[in-house]
Protein backbone atom coordinates (compact mmCIF):
# COMPACT_ATOMS: atom_id res chain seq x y z
CA UNK A 1 0.00 0.00 0.00
CA UNK A 2 0.75 3.99 -0.78
CA UNK A 3 2.93 5.67 1.74
CA UNK A 4 2.19 9.30 2.16
CA UNK A 5 4.27 11.91 3.68
CA UNK A 6 3.47 15.14 5.37
CA UNK A 7 4.61 18.09 3.85
CA UNK A 8 4.78 20.06 7.01
CA UNK A 9 7.24 17.88 8.93
CA UNK A 10 7.79 14.82 6.76
CA UNK A 11 6.21 12.81 8.79
CA UNK A 12 5.13 9.72 6.64
CA UNK A 13 2.31 7.51 7.03
CA UNK A 14 2.79 4.44 6.35
CA UNK A 15 -0.60 1.78 5.70
CA UNK A 16 1.54 -1.00 7.06
CA UNK A 17 1.88 0.21 10.36
CA UNK A 18 -1.26 2.48 10.75
CA UNK A 19 -1.25 5.55 13.61
CA UNK A 20 -2.71 2.87 16.36
CA UNK A 21 -2.01 5.45 19.20
CA UNK A 22 -4.91 7.65 17.14
CA UNK A 23 -6.85 4.62 17.22
CA UNK A 24 -5.67 3.65 12.88
CA UNK A 25 -5.29 -0.07 12.79
CA UNK A 26 -2.62 -1.28 10.75
CA UNK A 27 -3.54 -1.93 7.05
CA UNK A 28 -5.63 1.03 7.00
CA UNK A 29 -5.16 2.80 3.48
CA UNK A 30 -4.25 6.43 3.79
CA UNK A 31 -7.31 7.04 1.22
CA UNK A 32 -9.22 5.68 4.14
CA UNK A 33 -8.06 7.39 7.11
CA UNK A 34 -10.91 9.92 8.84
CA UNK A 35 -11.67 13.70 7.27
CA UNK A 36 -10.20 14.35 10.51
CA UNK A 37 -7.08 12.46 10.76
CA UNK A 38 -3.98 15.05 11.15
CA UNK A 39 -0.52 14.50 11.18
CA UNK A 40 0.34 13.11 14.70
CA UNK A 41 3.56 14.49 14.61
CA UNK A 42 3.24 18.20 13.57
CA UNK A 43 -1.30 18.53 14.07
CA UNK A 44 -1.75 19.41 9.48
CA UNK A 45 -4.68 18.01 8.21
CA UNK A 46 -4.86 15.21 5.33
CA UNK A 47 -4.86 17.48 2.44
CA UNK A 48 -1.24 18.55 3.54
CA UNK A 49 0.29 14.98 2.76
CA UNK A 50 1.41 13.65 -0.59
CA UNK A 51 1.89 10.40 -1.91
CA UNK A 52 5.60 8.90 -1.48
CA UNK A 53 6.72 8.03 -5.21
CA UNK B 1 31.84 40.48 26.08
CA UNK B 2 33.86 37.19 26.72
CA UNK B 3 34.01 34.36 24.98
CA UNK B 4 33.44 31.47 27.66
CA UNK B 5 35.48 27.99 27.22
CA UNK B 6 33.46 25.20 28.08
CA UNK B 7 35.96 22.56 27.10
CA UNK B 8 39.15 22.54 25.07
CA UNK B 9 39.14 24.64 22.07
CA UNK B 10 34.72 24.76 22.37
CA UNK B 11 33.42 28.44 23.32
CA UNK B 12 30.04 29.61 24.24
CA UNK B 13 29.56 32.93 21.64
CA UNK B 14 25.77 33.77 22.06
CA UNK B 15 24.34 36.53 23.70
CA UNK B 16 22.68 37.69 26.69
CA UNK B 17 19.26 39.86 26.34
CA UNK B 18 18.66 41.45 29.54
CA UNK B 19 15.88 43.54 28.73
CA UNK B 20 13.47 40.82 26.73
CA UNK B 21 10.18 40.54 29.23
CA UNK B 22 8.18 39.20 26.33
CA UNK B 23 9.59 36.42 24.30
CA UNK B 24 6.71 35.64 21.14
CA UNK B 25 3.78 36.09 24.02
CA UNK B 26 5.85 34.33 26.58
CA UNK B 27 6.94 36.52 29.76
CA UNK B 28 10.15 36.42 30.34
CA UNK B 29 10.63 37.89 33.74
CA UNK B 30 14.14 37.00 34.26
CA UNK B 31 15.50 37.74 30.22
CA UNK B 32 16.82 35.19 28.09
CA UNK B 33 20.10 34.05 26.30
CA UNK B 34 20.77 33.06 23.09
CA UNK B 35 23.40 30.29 22.66
CA UNK B 36 25.74 29.89 20.08
CA UNK B 37 28.92 27.60 20.46
CA UNK B 38 31.86 27.78 18.23
CA UNK B 39 34.57 25.00 18.08
CA UNK B 40 37.82 25.62 16.84
CA UNK B 41 39.00 22.63 15.02
CA UNK B 42 41.00 22.18 11.42
CA UNK B 43 37.26 23.47 10.28
CA UNK B 44 35.89 26.05 12.35
CA UNK B 45 32.58 25.78 13.41
CA UNK B 46 29.37 27.19 14.80
CA UNK B 47 26.85 25.80 16.09
CA UNK B 48 23.88 27.98 15.87
CA UNK B 49 23.96 31.94 16.06
CA UNK B 50 21.52 34.49 17.81
CA UNK B 51 18.98 37.08 17.90
CA UNK B 52 19.61 39.53 14.50
CA UNK B 53 19.94 42.35 16.92
CA UNK B 54 22.49 40.62 19.13
CA UNK B 55 24.19 39.92 15.54
CA UNK B 56 27.25 42.15 16.95
CA UNK B 57 27.43 40.87 20.23
CA UNK B 58 27.67 37.04 19.39
CA UNK B 59 30.55 38.77 16.85
CA UNK B 60 32.28 40.51 18.97
CA UNK B 61 32.88 37.29 21.41
CA UNK B 62 33.94 35.11 18.27
CA UNK B 63 36.15 37.52 17.00
CA UNK B 64 38.32 36.88 20.52
CA UNK B 65 38.45 33.37 19.58
CA UNK B 66 39.05 33.78 15.51
CA UNK B 67 38.33 35.72 12.94
CA UNK B 68 34.59 35.24 11.63
CA UNK B 69 36.33 35.22 8.15
CA UNK B 70 37.45 31.68 9.09
CA UNK B 71 34.49 30.10 10.04
CA UNK B 72 33.65 27.36 7.36
CA UNK B 73 30.86 25.66 8.78
CA UNK B 74 27.77 27.15 10.67
CA UNK B 75 25.61 24.11 11.82
CA UNK B 76 22.07 25.73 11.65
CA UNK B 77 19.79 22.98 14.57
CA UNK B 78 16.88 25.52 13.98
CA UNK B 79 15.15 28.25 11.61
CA UNK B 80 13.71 30.13 14.52
CA UNK B 81 14.71 33.91 13.80
CA UNK B 82 16.54 33.55 17.43
CA UNK B 83 18.57 31.11 15.87
CA UNK B 84 19.04 31.28 12.60
CA UNK B 85 18.43 34.95 12.83
CA UNK B 86 22.32 36.11 12.85
CA UNK B 87 23.01 33.95 9.66
CA UNK B 88 22.71 36.73 6.57
CA UNK B 89 25.46 39.04 8.41
CA UNK B 90 27.94 35.82 9.78
CA UNK B 91 27.34 34.87 6.39
CA UNK B 92 28.51 38.21 4.98
CA UNK B 93 31.51 37.46 6.50
CA UNK B 94 31.94 34.27 6.28
CA UNK B 95 31.66 34.37 3.02
CA UNK B 96 32.81 30.78 1.89
CA UNK B 97 31.25 28.77 4.87
CA UNK B 98 28.83 25.83 4.59
CA UNK B 99 25.49 25.76 6.08
CA UNK B 100 24.78 22.50 7.61
CA UNK B 101 20.95 21.58 8.50
CA UNK B 102 18.43 19.43 8.56
CA UNK B 103 16.22 18.90 4.99
CA UNK B 104 13.33 20.94 6.74
CA UNK B 105 15.97 23.04 7.86
CA UNK B 106 17.32 23.86 4.35
CA UNK B 107 13.25 24.91 3.21
CA UNK B 108 12.69 27.03 6.17
CA UNK B 109 16.31 28.72 6.26
CA UNK B 110 15.42 29.22 2.03
CA UNK B 111 12.42 30.62 2.87
CA UNK B 112 13.39 32.82 5.69
CA UNK B 113 16.36 34.54 3.81
CA UNK B 114 15.82 34.23 0.04
CA UNK B 115 19.58 33.28 0.09
CA UNK B 116 21.96 30.49 -2.06
CA UNK B 117 24.42 29.96 0.13
CA UNK B 118 26.38 26.86 -0.01
CA UNK B 119 23.97 24.47 2.22
CA UNK B 120 24.28 20.92 3.34
CA UNK B 121 21.32 19.34 4.51
CA UNK B 122 21.86 16.39 7.01
CA UNK B 123 20.36 13.00 8.35
CA UNK B 124 19.36 11.12 11.41
CA UNK B 125 23.07 9.02 11.57
CA UNK B 126 25.26 11.89 9.52
CA UNK B 127 28.52 12.69 10.30
CA UNK B 128 30.34 15.80 9.97
CA UNK B 129 34.03 15.82 10.68
CA UNK B 130 35.13 19.04 11.18
CA UNK B 131 39.20 17.51 12.13
CA UNK B 132 39.78 15.83 15.02
CA UNK B 133 36.28 15.74 16.18
CA UNK B 134 33.11 14.47 14.45
CA UNK B 135 29.69 15.75 14.97
CA UNK B 136 26.62 13.20 14.18
CA UNK B 137 22.86 14.04 13.78
CA UNK B 138 20.14 13.63 14.80
CA UNK B 139 16.63 15.28 13.67
CA UNK B 140 14.37 15.93 16.18
CA UNK B 141 11.39 17.14 13.80
CA UNK B 142 8.70 18.64 15.76
CA UNK B 143 10.45 19.37 18.81
CA UNK B 144 9.31 22.11 18.23
CA UNK B 145 9.42 22.70 14.73
CA UNK B 146 9.97 20.31 11.79
CA UNK B 147 13.23 21.61 10.85
CA UNK B 148 15.03 20.83 14.66
CA UNK B 149 18.26 18.64 14.52
CA UNK B 150 20.96 18.00 17.60
CA UNK B 151 24.32 17.71 17.20
CA UNK B 152 26.17 15.29 19.23
CA UNK B 153 30.21 16.49 19.63
CA UNK B 154 31.61 12.45 19.84
CA UNK B 155 35.00 13.22 21.05
CA UNK B 156 34.02 15.94 23.63
CA UNK B 157 31.14 13.95 24.68
CA UNK B 158 28.91 17.39 24.28
CA UNK B 159 25.09 17.40 23.20
CA UNK B 160 23.92 20.47 21.24
CA UNK B 161 20.34 20.24 21.97
CA UNK B 162 19.00 23.51 20.65
CA UNK B 163 15.87 24.36 21.98
CA UNK B 164 15.97 21.05 24.10
CA UNK B 165 17.10 21.60 27.81
CA UNK B 166 16.40 25.36 27.52
CA UNK B 167 15.46 28.08 29.57
CA UNK B 168 15.06 31.53 29.05
CA UNK B 169 17.13 33.02 31.89
CA UNK B 170 19.68 36.04 31.21
CA UNK B 171 22.33 35.44 33.54
CA UNK B 172 25.94 35.97 33.73
CA UNK B 173 26.71 32.61 34.60
CA UNK B 174 26.94 30.17 32.08
CA UNK B 175 26.46 26.73 33.65
CA UNK B 176 23.68 24.85 36.00
CA UNK B 177 25.82 24.71 38.96
CA UNK B 178 26.27 28.39 39.18
CA UNK B 179 22.98 29.19 39.91
CA UNK B 180 20.94 28.00 42.33
CA UNK B 181 19.39 25.23 40.95
CA UNK B 182 15.33 25.59 41.45
CA UNK B 183 16.03 28.65 39.54
CA UNK B 184 17.17 26.84 36.45
CA UNK B 185 14.46 23.84 36.72
CA UNK B 186 12.02 26.21 37.52
CA UNK B 187 12.94 28.05 33.98
CA UNK B 188 13.30 24.70 31.96
CA UNK B 189 9.83 24.01 33.64
CA UNK B 190 8.46 27.10 31.74
CA UNK B 191 10.29 26.71 28.52
CA UNK B 192 9.02 22.88 28.30
CA UNK B 193 5.43 24.04 29.27
CA UNK B 194 5.14 26.90 26.78
CA UNK B 195 7.54 25.57 23.84
CA UNK B 196 7.74 22.16 24.11
CA UNK B 197 4.77 20.28 25.78
CA UNK B 198 2.66 19.51 22.66
CA UNK B 199 5.48 16.86 21.55
CA UNK B 200 5.64 14.91 24.44
CA UNK B 201 5.83 11.78 21.97
CA UNK B 202 8.73 12.99 19.69
CA UNK B 203 10.83 14.01 23.14
CA UNK B 204 10.35 10.46 24.38
CA UNK B 205 11.84 9.28 20.83
CA UNK B 206 14.46 11.99 21.03
CA UNK B 207 15.37 10.91 24.97
CA UNK B 208 15.76 7.46 23.57
CA UNK B 209 17.83 8.51 21.04
CA UNK B 210 20.21 10.27 23.41
CA UNK B 211 20.05 7.74 25.91
CA UNK B 212 22.98 5.61 23.30
CA UNK B 213 24.99 8.65 23.93
CA UNK B 214 27.81 8.86 26.66
CA UNK B 215 26.78 12.92 27.35
CA UNK B 216 29.39 15.00 29.67
CA UNK B 217 28.09 18.42 28.70
CA UNK B 218 23.88 19.47 27.52
CA UNK B 219 24.68 22.69 25.50
CA UNK B 220 21.42 24.35 24.92
CA UNK B 221 20.27 27.08 22.92
CA UNK B 222 18.75 29.37 25.55
CA UNK B 223 19.78 29.66 29.17
CA UNK B 224 22.88 28.17 31.07
CA UNK B 225 24.85 25.01 30.13
CA UNK B 226 24.06 21.58 32.22
CA UNK B 227 27.30 19.94 33.11
CA UNK B 228 26.49 18.84 36.72
CA UNK B 229 22.88 18.63 37.05
CA UNK B 230 22.73 16.12 33.47
CA UNK B 231 20.67 12.92 35.62
CA UNK B 232 17.97 15.75 37.08
CA UNK B 233 17.06 17.35 33.81
CA UNK B 234 16.67 14.24 31.74
CA UNK B 235 14.62 12.90 34.38
CA UNK B 236 12.31 15.88 34.29
CA UNK B 237 12.12 15.82 30.92
CA UNK B 238 11.29 12.39 30.48
CA UNK B 239 8.35 13.05 33.40
CA UNK B 240 7.18 16.22 31.30
CA UNK B 241 6.98 14.25 28.33
CA UNK B 242 4.98 11.30 29.75
CA UNK B 243 2.65 14.08 31.12
CA UNK B 244 3.07 12.57 34.60
CA UNK B 245 0.73 14.57 36.73
CA UNK B 246 1.04 15.18 40.10
CA UNK B 247 -1.70 14.93 42.75
CA UNK B 248 -1.98 19.29 42.49
CA UNK B 249 -4.62 21.34 41.47
CA UNK B 250 -4.57 24.79 39.11
CA UNK B 251 -7.68 26.97 39.65
CA UNK B 252 -7.96 29.70 36.83
CA UNK B 253 -10.22 31.95 36.54
CA UNK B 254 -11.57 35.42 35.85
CA UNK B 255 -14.26 37.56 37.49
CA UNK B 256 -16.44 40.10 36.98
CA UNK B 257 -18.23 41.02 40.75
CA UNK B 258 -16.39 38.42 42.85
CA UNK B 259 -19.02 35.74 42.05
CA UNK B 260 -16.66 33.34 39.90
CA UNK B 261 -13.83 33.94 42.47
CA UNK B 262 -16.31 32.93 45.44
CA UNK B 263 -16.57 29.67 43.88
CA UNK B 264 -13.16 29.78 42.48
CA UNK B 265 -11.87 29.75 46.62
CA UNK B 266 -14.84 27.06 47.53
CA UNK B 267 -13.44 24.90 44.82
CA UNK B 268 -9.95 25.58 46.27
CA UNK B 269 -11.37 24.65 49.47
CA UNK B 270 -12.16 21.09 48.70
CA UNK B 271 -8.80 20.47 47.35
CA UNK B 272 -7.32 21.78 50.57
CA UNK B 273 -9.47 19.16 52.74
CA UNK B 274 -8.53 16.50 50.54
CA UNK B 275 -4.35 17.54 50.94
CA UNK B 276 -4.18 18.73 47.73
CA UNK B 277 -2.16 20.97 47.02
CA UNK B 278 -3.65 24.32 44.80
CA UNK B 279 -2.56 27.22 42.83
CA UNK B 280 -5.01 30.05 42.70
CA UNK B 281 -4.29 31.78 39.03
CA UNK B 282 -6.78 34.77 38.60
CA UNK B 283 -6.11 35.56 34.65
CA UNK B 284 -6.45 39.30 35.46
CA UNK B 285 -2.82 38.64 37.46
CA UNK B 286 -1.05 36.18 36.19
CA UNK B 287 0.19 35.96 32.72
CA UNK B 288 -0.87 32.45 30.56
CA UNK B 289 2.59 31.31 30.52
CA UNK B 290 2.99 31.35 34.00
CA UNK B 291 0.01 29.34 34.22
CA UNK B 292 0.98 26.78 32.23
CA UNK B 293 4.01 26.23 34.16
CA UNK B 294 1.98 24.86 36.69
CA UNK B 295 0.03 22.81 34.13
CA UNK B 296 3.01 21.10 33.02
CA UNK B 297 2.52 18.52 36.23
CA UNK B 298 -0.97 19.37 37.89
CA UNK B 299 -3.41 16.46 37.70
CA UNK B 300 -6.23 19.49 38.01
CA UNK B 301 -6.84 22.24 35.75
CA UNK B 302 -9.86 24.09 36.99
CA UNK B 303 -11.19 26.68 34.70
CA UNK B 304 -13.88 29.32 36.03
CA UNK B 305 -15.59 32.16 34.14
CA UNK B 306 -18.81 34.03 34.56
CA UNK B 307 -21.08 34.81 31.68
CA UNK B 308 -20.69 37.99 29.48
CA UNK B 309 -23.18 38.45 26.62
CA UNK B 310 -24.09 34.58 26.47
CA UNK B 311 -19.70 34.18 25.92
CA UNK B 312 -17.15 33.29 28.53
CA UNK B 313 -14.57 36.38 29.20
CA UNK B 314 -12.07 37.16 26.42
CA UNK B 315 -9.54 36.22 28.88
CA UNK B 316 -10.96 33.27 29.64
CA UNK B 317 -11.29 31.98 26.33
CA UNK B 318 -7.36 33.34 25.46
CA UNK B 319 -5.92 30.70 27.92
CA UNK B 320 -8.39 28.34 26.83
CA UNK B 321 -7.10 28.42 23.17
CA UNK B 322 -3.58 28.64 24.43
CA UNK B 323 -3.76 25.73 26.88
CA UNK B 324 -5.63 23.43 23.52
CA UNK B 325 -3.12 24.11 21.66
CA UNK B 326 -0.18 23.24 24.15
CA UNK B 327 -2.14 19.63 25.05
CA UNK B 328 -0.76 18.78 28.21
CA UNK B 329 -2.47 14.81 28.74
CA UNK B 330 -4.03 12.89 31.44
CA UNK B 331 -5.31 15.94 33.25
CA UNK B 332 -8.96 16.16 35.04
CA UNK B 333 -10.72 19.38 34.60
CA UNK B 334 -13.31 21.32 36.36
CA UNK B 335 -15.29 24.19 34.32
CA UNK B 336 -16.94 26.82 36.86
CA UNK B 337 -18.79 29.80 37.03
CA UNK B 338 -21.54 32.51 37.47
CA UNK B 339 -24.19 33.71 35.85
CA UNK B 340 -27.01 36.43 35.50
CA UNK B 341 -28.98 34.92 33.24
CA UNK B 342 -28.21 32.51 30.38
CA UNK B 343 -25.26 31.33 31.61
CA UNK B 344 -23.81 29.58 28.69
CA UNK B 345 -19.74 30.30 30.05
CA UNK B 346 -19.93 27.24 31.95
CA UNK B 347 -20.51 24.82 29.67
CA UNK B 348 -18.81 26.69 26.81
CA UNK B 349 -15.21 25.97 29.02
CA UNK B 350 -16.64 22.40 29.89
CA UNK B 351 -16.92 21.62 25.86
CA UNK B 352 -12.97 23.03 25.70
CA UNK B 353 -11.75 20.95 28.39
CA UNK B 354 -13.37 17.95 26.65
CA UNK B 355 -11.44 18.66 23.50
CA UNK B 356 -8.79 19.05 25.39
CA UNK B 357 -9.28 15.37 26.18
CA UNK B 358 -9.90 15.63 30.14
CA UNK B 359 -11.76 12.91 32.08
CA UNK B 360 -14.45 15.67 34.21
CA UNK B 361 -15.39 16.69 37.30
CA UNK B 362 -19.07 17.50 37.12
CA UNK B 363 -19.51 21.25 36.53
CA UNK B 364 -20.14 24.71 38.75
CA UNK B 365 -22.80 26.68 38.19
CA UNK B 366 -24.07 29.17 40.56
CA UNK B 367 -27.07 32.31 39.42
CA UNK B 368 -25.58 36.00 40.88
CA UNK B 369 -23.92 35.62 43.84
CA UNK B 370 -23.54 32.42 45.62
CA UNK B 371 -24.17 32.52 49.52
CA UNK B 372 -22.33 30.68 52.41
CA UNK B 373 -24.30 27.83 51.70
CA UNK B 374 -24.05 27.48 48.25
CA UNK B 375 -20.72 27.79 48.77
CA UNK B 376 -20.48 25.45 51.25
CA UNK B 377 -22.27 22.98 48.72
CA UNK B 378 -20.12 23.62 46.24
CA UNK B 379 -17.03 22.53 48.41
CA UNK B 380 -18.87 19.36 49.67
CA UNK B 381 -19.98 17.88 46.61
CA UNK B 382 -16.21 18.12 45.24
CA UNK B 383 -14.64 17.03 48.19
CA UNK B 384 -17.03 14.04 47.60
CA UNK B 385 -16.23 13.66 44.07
CA UNK B 386 -12.47 13.63 44.84
CA UNK B 387 -12.67 10.57 47.28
Amino acid sequence: MTKYECTACGYVYDPAQGDPENGIAPGTAFADLPEDWVCPLCGVGKEEFEEVK
Amino acid sequence: MQPVKIAEDIYWVGAIDWDVRNFHGYTTQRGASYNAYLIVDENITLIDTVKPQFCDEMLKRISQVVEPEKIDYIIANHVEMDHSGSLPLVMERAKNATVITSPKGLQGLKKHYKKEWNFQAVKTGDNLNIGKRNISFILTPMVHWPDNMIGYLVEDKILFSNDAFGQHLASSERFDDQLPLQIVLEEAKKYYGNIVLPYGNQVAKALEAAADLDIEIIAPSHGVIWRSHIPEIIEQYRKWCANETEEAAVIIYDTMWTSTEKIAYAVQAAFEAKGIPTKMRNLKTNHISDIITDVVTAKYICVGSPTLNNNMLPTVAGFLTYLKGLAPKNRVGLAFGSYGWGGQSVSQVEAVLEECGFDLLKQVKVQYIPDDSELQEITDKLKGELS
